[in-house]
């Protein structure tokens, strides 16, 4: 058991004990604990295998950065078992090992496979025999990626909510700079946003003995009026807006000026064995002791750049662990520093001007060399035995968020990593990642960015203002803390024997690395992008400076013109289902739709309406129409009422045919064009008195002829009024020989042939619901299309059932709806019609009223197509054969070459025989003409029709 | 794409809200020449700057407005309402 004596400031709660398991094994926990301190401290060195080699790999940097920990947890893949916390009964599972974490047979790619996968060996060593491709690409497929979703998830369902936050200032990153900045700007006045990936805010603070006063920080903060969010890492920034991921819930956070304290990361060494478990950055092995209590290791050598190192070994040391050796990179060891004396106190072993050389162990630390850079002859060096080895390579500042905002940064050479040079107005860096460590001065650049950022928006007053000027010209402080400017950039490996990586998650090798540029991928993009470095699980954080590095190194430039890759989101981890948002479809349904489902319907989409097929027997339903009289819910036609003196001229000018001289109480079709002259809608009008309209359109087109009208009403500023009452209304259509009794029985209206003739339209109680009856025939029957207000949408759907019930009614789908206007070659605008069809080709060029004074939309495309005969014509058709040629089947005159589909087609009972419409050719478009159709191999002959196939004069319709 | 329009009904909110309705291309006055009729159809001079361009408050009020953005960083310079009777 690696778990040490109570410390102030753990995270653990030793008086509640939990269980989990790893890999089928029970292991004890506290509250508190990640799934890696547990296991860690219950012994666990090996956590993961490396990606290709199959290496063993252990904790390292104990915060979500590095890839060495990722592991499956109940089902979940990906998961980083140093920040998951443990929960009761949780499973946990190794990812990339077969059979087991201790013997991966994979892993002797690690052993023999080396020259037969170097980068880009996909294409090298498996690129012959071609033909075995499909082979190996199954197997690399199989071998590659880390973790296994299972294929079938039926109880896991995501939902995540999507939560639009508009905030004046969004800062990301809650260490003490961050919190500073949210405070700030909040105590100006200013509604501000905090978002921190870690479970408690304070950042560095709390593993570095600042837990108090980072809850101080936060409560200062909290009182401000900030909002706090945590667990919540900010994914990129897009044009402003910043998705926070927050479990359940996407915060989609839009702010007026965006603050960045998102630290900067510890960066690893670069020498062979440097991915060995027991090799970690300081910060992993503190956050371990300070956090969790857990013991990193017995005896540990440290390898510092800097005095964080120092600092590090002095914590570990009074933590009971022991120090062999310190080696500092620095000639004079920050000799100045309290560090160093602190060592020299403690009897610790000091070697300047050193770093490590070597890791040493079979899949687990137990040595180290250490010595001077660039020595291959071995003075100056010294072999040490250890468990531990502790490195510290500087820190990278986490600009990514930043340099996706439109940021630029450079290469600073004091500092030895790439610095921010500029940041885009409106966008504001503070602490460690604007390069202020040192914890004093890094609450002082928070404060004042805060402060900016809420005087840019107005808030504050000229004493504010005047206080910001003041702080901002304060000289910087001494930099004690993070001692970044005293950092010394660490060295390019020597050529020294096993493989020493470059970047972690993607098992890229420096050799790898100069290999690249060997082959000619000499640029820092290229390069990434053939060896894959930096695109691995941790997106550069630990190896896009080391890669910078070897590349400068290999091609003989400065780091500053080799640069760094393009930032991109996410730059933290997010599932696929937290950003896909609700699984939901949304469905329209009429307020009829109970009663559709009671009576057994087959109920499918049609667009985002459910809608009764049919209900149980399509082709007994159309028959009813015929012989009796059938019922069906059309209520999701379009409907519009336009309204006003102009009303009439409106609608003049956006259809081809009048209805400014439409009586009233009269209906009329109606067919839009474009300004191309193509069909886009159609529908019937029916004019209710001097000044006001209603007007239907197509389900599917309801939405957009809305927005058609109202854009052209906004350009044309006529006084009309324009309601949309597609969903207040419902409407059924009764038709067949008994409806006009059926109807007759439950209204006052006169019905009769005479006094209600075909394409009127009258206002009365139906079964005592006040209703428009339009008697319209799409079916091809006497029929009557009755619109009412949505709430009466059952109770006139139940009285004309119960009144029609010994007439023979049935209730009628969309699938005998569709047969039987097709008899009638009524069109469906979308299915005969494409967004080419114009109604000279659609035969209807009677709705073209070329001659109308009023100008139109539409006019002058028509007028030429009525010139230029049209290419190909919609006509009827019959085949003779009995088979059903498929929608969208070509047409080929009897010479061959196809010309035209076939865009509708049924076997119609009542008339005996195959019908359908279709575009043929125009010489074609004539009564008796002879087409073949060619549908899936088969050839059908086909005979011409122009007029309807039943009742082609209407008499049955207007009788 | 990702910015804020100020609907002058509504407010500002997100782009998302709201429905593009194309850059405003006056309709030809007299009959045009077939040429003319088909540049107004189907050609855009999609401008790289400032473009006067329609859109509608779909999740909205519904209203029909203009806007005068810049399309090579999608600031929006203003929006307005059209003027009735024009």
């Amino acid at each position: 058991m690696s778990r040490l004596p109570e410390r102030d400031g753990e995270r653990i709660d030793r008086g509640r004990s939990l269980t989990f398991t790893f890999d089928g094994r029970e292991v004890g926990a506290y509250e508190g604990d990640t799934i890696g301190s547990a296991l860690f401290a219950a012994g666990q060195r090996t956590f993961s295998r490396s990606f290709k080699y199959h290496r063993r790999r252990g904790l390292m940097c104990c915060a979500g950065q590095c890839p060495n920990c990722l592991v499956q947890v109940d089902d979940a893949p990906g998961v980083r078992a140093c920040t998951e916390p443990v929960r009761e009964g949780m499973q946990v599972m190794h990812m990339n090992a077969q059979p087991s974490l201790e013997l991966d047979v994979m892993n002797a790619t690690d052993r023999f496979g080396g020259p037969f996968t170097p980068p880009g060996f996909y294409y090298k060593t498996f690129i012959r025999p071609r033909r075995l491709w499909p082979l190996y690409e199954k197997v690399l497929r199989h071998a590659a990626g880390l973790g296994r979703l299972r294929k079938s998830q039926p109880e896991r369902e995501w939902q995540t909510e999507y939560r639009r936050r508009h905030a004046d200032v969004l800062v990301v990153g809650g260490g003490a700079a961050g919190l500073s900045a949210a405070t700030a700007a909040a105590e100006l006045g200013a509604d501000v946003v905090l978002a921190d990936e870690g479970p408690e805010p304070g950042g560095r603070l709390l593993a570095e003995g600042g837990r108090d006063y980072a809850r101080e920080l936060a409560g200062r903060a909290r009182a401000a009026g900030v909002e706090l969010l945590q667990n919540a890492p900010a994914l990129g920034t897009f044009d402003g807006l910043v998705p926070v991921w927050q479990g359940d819930t996407l915060h989609q956070v839009r702010a007026a000026q965006l603050v960045v304290a998102s630290g900067a990361i510890e960066q690893p060494l670069l020498f062979p064995g440097n991915d060995l478990p027991g090799v970690m950055l300081s910060g992993g092995a503190l956050r371990l002791v300070e956090l969790y209590a857990v013991k990193p290791g017995t005896r540990a050598v440290v390898a510092a750049v800097c005095d964080r190192g120092l600092n590090a070994a002095l914590a570990l040391r009074e933590a009971g662990v022991e120090i062999a050796c310190v080696a500092d990179l620095r000639p004079h060891g920050g000799s100045r520093g309290d560090a160093a004396k602190l060592l020299q106190r403690r009897n610790i072993p000091l070697m300047r001007g050193s770093t490590v050389l070597e890791a040493r162990g079979r899949g687990q630390l137990d040595g180290v060399i250490l010595g001077p850079p660039g020595s291959d002859d071995g003075a100056g060096e010294r072999t040490l035995g250890c468990d531990l080895l502790v490195v510290s390579g500087g820190s990278a500042p986490a600009t990514s968020l930043l340099s996706q905002a439109g940021a630029r940064t450079g290469y600073d050479e004091r500092r030895g990593h790439f610095a921010l040079t500029h940041v885009p107005s409106g966008v504001l860096a503070a602490g460690e990642v604007a390069g202020v460590g040192e914890l004093a001065a890094a609450e002082g650049s928070g404060a004042l960015a805060g402060a900016d950022a809420a005087h840019a928006l107005g808030f504050g007053d000229e004493a504010s203002r005047a206080a910001a000027e003041r702080e901002r010209a304060k000289p910087a402080g001494p930099n004690g803390w993070a001692a970044a400017g005293n950092a010394v950039p660490p060295p390019v490996t020597s050529e020294r024997r096993g493989k020493c990586f470059a970047c972690l998650c993607e098992d890229v090798t420096s050799k790898d690395i100069h290999l690249s540029v060997k082959e000619g991928y000499d640029s820092i993009e290229l390069s990434k992008r053939y060896t894959t470095a930096t695109m691995g699980p941790c997106q550069g954080r630990m190896c896009q400076l080391p890669a910078v590095r070897l590349m400068a190194e290999e091609t003989g430039t400065s780091l500053a013109d080799v640069g760094t890759t393009t930032a991109r989101p996410p730059w933290h981890a997010v599932p696929m289902g937290a950003l896909a948002g609700r699984p939901f479809e949304p469905a329209k349904r009429s307020s009829i739709h109970g009663r559709h489902r009671e009576l057994g319907a087959n109920v499918l989409w049609a667009g985002d309406w459910r809608r009764a097929y049919d209900y149980g027997d399509p082709r007994g339903e159309a028959l009813a129409v015929h012989e009796a009289a059938g019922l069906i819910d059309v209520s999701t036609l379009g409907k519009l009422i336009v309204r006003g003196p102009d009303a009439g001229e409106f609608l003049d000018r956006l259809y081809p045919n009048r209805f400014s001289n439409l009586k009233p109480g009269r209906i009329r079709y109606g067919v839009i064009a474009s300004d191309a002259g193509r069909i886009t809608d159609d529908g019937t009008i029916c004019r209710l008195d001097d000044d006001a309209f209603y007007v239907t359109t197509t389900s599917s087109g309801a939405g957009a002829i809305y927005e058609w009208f109202t854009w052209w009403l906004a350009d044309w500023g006529l006084d009309v009024h324009i309601t949309d009452v597609t969903q207040g209304l419902s409407a059924v259509n009764l038709a067949g020989p008994r409806a006009r009794e059926i109807v007759q029985g439950l209204t006052e209206l006169d019905c009769s042939a005479d006094a209600f003739t075909y394409l009127d339209g009258k206002r009365a109680a139906v079964a005592g619901v006040p209703c428009l009856i339009l008697r319209i025939g799409f079916v091809g029957e006497v029929g009557y299309e009755i619109h009412y207000a949505a709430a009466h949408g059952e109770d006139l759907w139940d009285a004309l059932l119960r009144a029609g019930a010994p007439h023979g009614i049935r209730p009628f789908g969309l699938e005998p709806q569709r047969l039987l206007r097709l008899q009638k070659m009524h069109i469906l605008v979308g299915q005969d019609t494409d967004s080419e069809s114009n109604p000279f080709g659609a035969a209807m060029p009677w709705i073209v009223k070329l001659d109308k004074e009023q100008a139109f939309i539409g006019k002058w495309a028509l007028e030429r197509f009525a010139e230029d005969p049209p290419e190909t014509a919609l006509v009827g058709f019959r085949v003779a054969n009995g088979h059903v040629p498929t929608e969208g089947a070509v047409v080929m005159p009897l010479d061959g070459s196809p010309m035209g589909q076939v865009t509708s087609a049924r076997h119609s009972p009542q008339l005996g025989g195959v019908i359908g419409m279709a575009w043929v050719p125009a010489a074609l478009a004539k009564d008796g003409e002879r087409v073949t159709i060619s549908d899936e191999g088969k050839r059908l002959e086909a005979e011409v029709v122009t007029r309807p196939f039943y009742d082609p004069d209407g008499e049955v319709l207007r009788s | 794409m990702s910015y804020v329009l100020t609907c002058p009904n509504c407010g500002p909110r997100e782009v998302t809200d709201f429905g593009f309705g194309g850059e405003v291309n006056p309709r030809p006055v007299a009959a045009p020449s077939a040429r003319e009729l088909g540049e107004y159809n189907y050609f855009r001079r999609n401008v790289a700057g400032v473009q006067r361009e329609w859109w509608v408050h779909r999740s909205g009020c519904g209203a029909w407005f203009y806007a005068e953005r810049d399309t090579r960083t999608n600031e929006v310079l203003l929006t307005e309402l059209p003027e009735a009777g024009a």
